[in-house]
């Protein structure tokens, strides 16, 4: 297979533009005889579908919550880039694009980055214009904050609920077409399968969670929105439904799934308190703007630290290593995620670790507090320190906050061109479903940024080009394809009821995060990742014959729904592995431990690995063959990332 | 500590519910309420029982999925949301009563699980500004004083919880739909159409059954985002102009 990503010619300020002329276009009496499925109701789904009902296409949006607005987008906090340059501190397109290729250590599509960062300015727009209460100032114009790998402010935030705002913005426009009746909504309705007719994505089956019943949609294009894959790790920030499901089934239909072993985890995250624990809570990255980093400088204190002989404000300044700010003077505690999180796993590997299990680092904002008073630092945080304080019971005003890295994440997705489109005809994805601008890295506050360019601006071009070659005529969902799509979903539901074994599914989730997280983690090497495909297969040997699930099939029954999460899960986190293994070089998040410069830092192999490693699946039991995409930069020089 | 639980469990829609008893041992303070029923559907499903089916999605404050009413509170004895609820607000050898949210606009599903999509269609019914995706002009060409753009962000922060229509003894949803109408409203963008979103909002509230607002502030005392009762004075005031503009 040839992997054309249908980047168009041309300089790459003008290829959005001529692309966008020389697409094909629904003539808009003629877009109402095409249905469209959108599946996820986040940043992604929900822009996506208000936007193209706006357009005329008849749309159907699912959602496995109860509600479009409670998908997972909503928990985003710290903010959304553009370049707007109203700083005048010397932003532009060029430079959101490059800091972004940069960022993502220059494993991304130059094309596609360049366009986000170009339409970024226009989800500003559209967003205040719906109503989303940005921070402003006291002249009554937009804030803005700097975030992580950027020397510019270009970040926008509504308080600290930036995905809230953004995510209420985007349901009340899709709320609005599903009052004109051009979207018709689907909740608490999980999508199990594509079906695929031609060649072509026709449309899907799904449970209704509720009944249990497994029904058939059947439309001319279907747009997977459907979010990241973090929750491979069983921990991580992501909501406890965010799941694979829907891109991992699509893989199996036959759209390629590119990086897949490419993971964020974000440095600021509240440390993990015990065996109970359920999922990480993010302290958002804005708070690196005025908290410093920190951990003792001795073993000895560190430890007298963790046996709670001796408490954080005991320690002399001169005894603190502000380890960032020292190692990255141009950045400080700005530096890309990556770097701080690995950083932080450095000085506790090294036992100078803090908090009962050493793994956690001070986030202190002493210095802040004295210098801007409590006030303003309350302006700007406060909502984080409640959260802060809910969880832990200790109160950050006073003494500095714990923090830890924790997956938060996921770059890698379904491999999709310039028009976002996978390698499956008609079957699109967008937002972190997709792999498409952040290489392997993502700097903060652009993931917000990429669902809503993917679904405000992006598709609704993208789609016409490809409906305007469809014929009006509509699959029946007696079709085979459909029939055969809800017969095998069917079947894999009894199959899990029907194991009778003796351990629920979170047992076997618990282990599967383990073995990624200790192995696919933030540092692999070749030893660990051969160790751990193994394991995960014992662990897949073992669900298969030991789940026990209760409850029944026509029913709300949330342990089947977990379990058949679970099953995807542990599919993706073996490809995971093989991805991390074929990846012999360091970049962004992937962390191979034999491949580093002498400071630590991921260590590139441009030569060998500049580019894009997309798996196709071969059938149950068969090793998956990669496609390469290779990545060509035109625009920005490749050179070693460097923070210093 | 060790907790006696009493759980509302219902089999689905159609059929009675009641409570039932539930033993707990080993929960460590820092558990959040949530995990404590995780750890507690454990030990049911080890046993081959059914596990006590409750919403949640975030567990961070956000989603407004978690919506337990506890101890005759929703959400529990604090302001906050039933996820972000810590077991250290319990002491050993308590018994905690665990229910749905009660309200006729809201069935339950099964369990401690219920229905809020009258939120929902409310919102579908004029809970936004009428845009489509482009041909909106610059940000910053319209100035928004500071005060007023932090008072709608303050109304923009309801979750869609529905605590306070749980909280309410006449399941009145005034709280949530006048954040929403306060938010958008306050803002020169949602100013606009301000008459006839309060009335078609209303008229959706009245629809789905919600019952009337007899100001006894239960909504606001138990919303886990401190939406204030002022918003439902500025609803009013903008449901009273509206009926004269007509
Ligand atoms: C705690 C946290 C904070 C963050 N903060 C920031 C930030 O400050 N700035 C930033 O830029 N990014 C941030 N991010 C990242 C960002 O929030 C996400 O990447 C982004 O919101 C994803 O949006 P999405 O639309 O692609 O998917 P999601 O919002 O995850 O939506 C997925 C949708 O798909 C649906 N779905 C999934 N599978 C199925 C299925 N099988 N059937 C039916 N429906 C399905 C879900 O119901 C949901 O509606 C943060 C992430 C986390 C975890
Ligand atoms: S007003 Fe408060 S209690 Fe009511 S839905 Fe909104 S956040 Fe929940
Ligand atoms: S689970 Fe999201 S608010 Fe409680």
């Amino acid at each position: 297979m040839i992997l054309d990503s249908k980047t168009p010619d041309g300089p790459i300020a003008e290829k959005w533009t001529r692309h966008k002329f020389g697409m094909k276009l629904v003539n808009p009496a003629n877009k109402r005889k095409y249905d469209v499925i959108v599946v996820g109701t986040g940043l992604a789904g929900a822009s996506a579908a208000a936007s193209l009902a706006e357009l005329g296409y008849n749309v159907k949006a699912f959602c496995f919550q109860d509600s479009p607005r409670r998908a997972h987008s909503i928990a985003a906090q710290g903010g959304i880039n553009a370049a707007k340059n109203y700083q005048n501190d010397g932003d532009s397109v060029f430079r959101l694009f490059y800091d972004t290729v940069k960022g993502g250590d220059y494993r991304s599509r130059e094309a596609n980055v360049y366009r986000l960062a170009e339409v970024s300015t226009n989800i500003i727009d559209q967003c205040v214009a719906q109503g989303v209460p940005f921070a402003r100032e006291y002249g009554g114009l937009l804030d803005n904050r700097s975030f992580g790998g950027a020397q510019v402010s270009r970040t926008f935030y509504a308080k600290g609920q930036t995905g809230q705002q953004l995510l209420l913005g985007a349901y009340s426009a899709l709320s609005r077409q599903v009052n004109t009746g051009k979207v018709k909504l689907y909740p608490r309705t999980e999508m199990l399968d594509v079906v695929i007719v031609d060649g072509k994505a026709r449309g899907i089956v799904a449970r209704n969670l509720i009944t249990g019943v497994i029904d058939s949609h059947s439309a001319h294009a279907v747009l997977l929105c459907t979010g990241g894959y973090g929750n491979v790790f069983y921990l991580s920030t992501n909501a406890m439904g965010s799941n694979a499901t829907a891109a991992w089934r699509a893989h199996k239909k036959g759209a390629l799934f590119a990086n897949p072993c490419y993971t964020q985890i974000h440095p600021t995250c509240i440390p993990v308190s015990g065996e109970h624990q359920s999922k990480l809570t993010l302290m958002s990255e804005s708070l690196r703007n005025d908290g410093r980093v920190w951990v003792p400088k001795s073993k000895e204190q560190a430890e007298k630290i963790r046996t709670g002989e001796i408490k954080a404000g005991s320690i002399a300044e001169e005894d603190r290593d502000y380890y960032l700010e020292n190692r990255y003077p141009a950045f400080g505690n700005l530096v890309p995620r990556d770097v701080a999180s690995r950083n932080a796993k450095d000085v506790c590997d090294d036992g100078r670790g803090v908090g009962p299990t050493g793994l956690a680092v001070y986030l202190d904002f002493a210095d802040a507090i004295q210098r801007d008073g409590r006030d303003t630092i309350e302006a700007k945080y406060g909502n984080l320190f409640d959260i802060y304080e809910k969880i832990t019971g200790e109160n950050p005003y006073n003494v500095p906050m714990k923090i830890y890295p924790a997956v938060h994440y996921t770059m890698g997705g379904l491999w999709v061109d310039y028009n976002l489109m996978t390698t499956v005809p008609g079957l699109y994805a967008l937002g972190e479903a997709n792999f498409s601008d952040h290489g392997a890295n993502r700097l903060g506050a652009s993931a917000l940024m990429q669902g809503l360019a993917d679904g405000y601006f992006v598709i609704p071009y993208a789609i016409g080009d490809y409906l305007a070659t469809m014929p009006y005529d509509k699959v029946s969902t007696d079709h085979e394809a459909f029939r055969e799509a809800r017969d095998k979903v069917d079947n894999d539901i009894k199959k899990l009821l029907n194991i009778n074994g003796s351990k629920p599914v979170d047992h076997f989730h618990k282990k599967l995060g383990k073995v990624m997280w200790d192995y696919c983690g933030m540092a692999r090497n070749a030893d660990g990742l051969k160790k751990a495909k193994k394991l995960v297969q014992e662990i897949r040997d073992e669900f298969w014959s030991d789940l026990k699930l209760t409850g029944g099939y026509d029913e709300l029954n949330m342990s089947l729904e977990k379990a058949s999460r679970l099953v995807d899960f542990l599919e993706l986190g073996e490809l995971m592995i093989d991805d991390a293994s074929l990846r012999d070089e360091s970049c962004g998040g992937h962390f191979r431990s034999e491949h580093q410069t002498d400071e630590g830092e991921a260590k590139r192999d441009d030569e060998h690995f500049a580019f894009v490693a997309a798996w196709e699946y071969k059938g149950e039991g068969k090793p998956e063959v990669m496609y390469k995409e290779d990545l060509v930069f035109e625009n920005v020089k490749l050179t070693q990332r460097s923070y210093k | 500590m060790k907790l006696t639980l009493k759980i509302w469990r219902q089999k689905s829609a159609g059929t009675q519910g009641k409570f039932i008893k539930y033993e707990i041992d080993n929960i460590s303070e820092d558990t959040s309420f949530l995990e404590m029923l995780d750890q507690l559907n454990v030990e049911l499903e080890e046993k081959g029982e059914e596990p006590v089916h409750f919403d949640h999605d975030c567990r961070e404050g956000i989603c407004g999925t978690c919506s337990l009413y506890i101890n005759g509170h929703p959400h529990g004895p604090h302001q906050t949301t039933t996820c972000q609820l810590h077991m250290r607000s319990f002491k050993d050898g308590d018994t905690i009563t665990i229910e749905p949210w009660r309200a006729k606009a809201f069935p339950i599903i099964k369990d401690l699980v219920v229905d809020r999509s009258a939120f929902d269609r409310i919102i579908q019914s004029g809970g936004y500004i009428s845009v489509n995706t482009g041909g909106t002009p610059d940000a910053n060409e319209i100035p928004i004083p500071k005060d007023v753009a932090s008072e709608a962000m303050d109304a923009a922060s309801c979750i869609g919880c529905g605590a306070c229509v749980a909280a309410c003894k006449n399941a009145s949803a005034m709280l949530f739909v006048s954040a929403k109408v306060a938010h958008l409203g306050k803002l020169p963008q949602g100013e606009v159409e301000r008459h006839a979103r309060v009335q078609r909002m209303v008229a959706q509230m009245d629809e789905e059954g919600f019952g009337a607002c007899t100001n006894t502030g239960a909504c606001a005392a138990e919303c886990p985002k401190e939406i204030s009762l002022t918003n439902i004075a500025l609803m009013n005031r903008h449901y009273f102009n509206a009926s004269f503009s007509h």
